[in-house]
């Protein structure tokens, strides 16, 4: 029972997060929202056992993610603040029509799924510490691990690059 | 008193509410950064499928799979708000509808 409260409470904190993330006019209530909906995100998997996860979680997107979009705020600016979609007719009609019908997709799928889906096939008493993760990260996925290891490198690579040579760029057309 | 109890199926509904409304963030807001967040939402959800369906069946993997999903998370965040800034730099905009250059 404590877990159908713990659920209810956090999931529409989620959902709450979510929402007044996408309909805020402002930024910063946009990343706050979000922030929530990670926090919230968290919990839930701590319930559902996955510590190391939720541990994962609350570090690098509540905390290191969210504290980039603050910063790139900060540069931006958020005194532009942006309409809603007017560029195509009915946009936000459009909007909800999409967003609703992929609910409704998704929902199918994962009802039809529970229906013919497969029982636990696993380990019943698994609980995702970072002892049982890392067993399964460093044994049976470590070329993925090392691959991901290149993947961050590159990707600050190209971030250095982005930075440097737009700068550059941006000189170039003060010459002109 | 009904013997309520916690569900995959109410994890994956959640996680399949958090997705549309992230499809509706990136479809309705010009802002480039919303945009970029609600991309980030829907990351999230899949995450929370993940790990949802790892616990159900009793395999880790759903948690390693979810661990994966938030390093290539972060790499695309920092990739994705470096283009940003260099674009506000040459632009002094966020607004995703300006960039059409490349439009026929």
């Amino acid at each position: 029972m404590s877990e159908v409260i713990v659920f209810v409470i956090f999931a529409a904190v989620a959902l709450v997060g979510a929402i007044s993330m996408v309909s805020a006019r402002n930024p910063v209530y946009s990343a706050m929202g979000l922030l929530s909906t990670m926090f919230s995100l968290a919990v839930l998997y701590v319930v559902l056992d996955a510590h190391l996860v939720a541990a994962v979680q609350v570090i690098i997107y509540a905390g290191a993610v969210m504290t980039l979009f603050l910063f790139v705020i900060m540069l931006i600016g958020v005194d532009k603040a942006d309409a809603y979609g007017r560029q195509v007719p009915a946009q936000r009609i459009m909007t909800f029509v999409v967003a609703i019908g992929f609910f409704a997709a998704i929902a199918l799928a994962a009802r039809s799924a529970w229906i013919t889906g497969s029982g636990a096939f696993g380990d019943p008493e698994m609980n995702g510490t970072i002892e049982a993760v890392s067993d399964e990260l460093f044994g049976t996925w470590t070329i993925v691990f090392l691959s991901t290891v290149m993947l961050l490198t590159i990707a600050a690579v190209g971030t250095i690059a982005l930075a440097y040579f737009g700068a550059e760029v941006e000189d170039e057309e003060a010459l002109l | 008193m009904i013997a309520l109890a916690v569900t995959t199926s109410w994890y994956m509904m959640l996680a399949a509410a958090l997705f549309s409304i992230g499809v509706a963030g990136v479809l309705m807001r010009r802002n480039a950064l919303v945009m970029f967040m609600s991309i980030e939402l829907m990351l999230n959800s899949v995450n929370l499928t993940f790990v949802a369906v790892g616990s159900d069946l009793g395999l880790i993997e759903g948690h390693v799979a979810a661990l994966f999903v938030i390093v290539v998370a972060a790499a695309e965040v920092t990739v994705g708000l470096a283009i940003i800034v260099a674009v506000f730099r040459k632009r002094a905009s966020a607004d995703a509808d300006q960039l059409a250059e490349l439009r026929g």
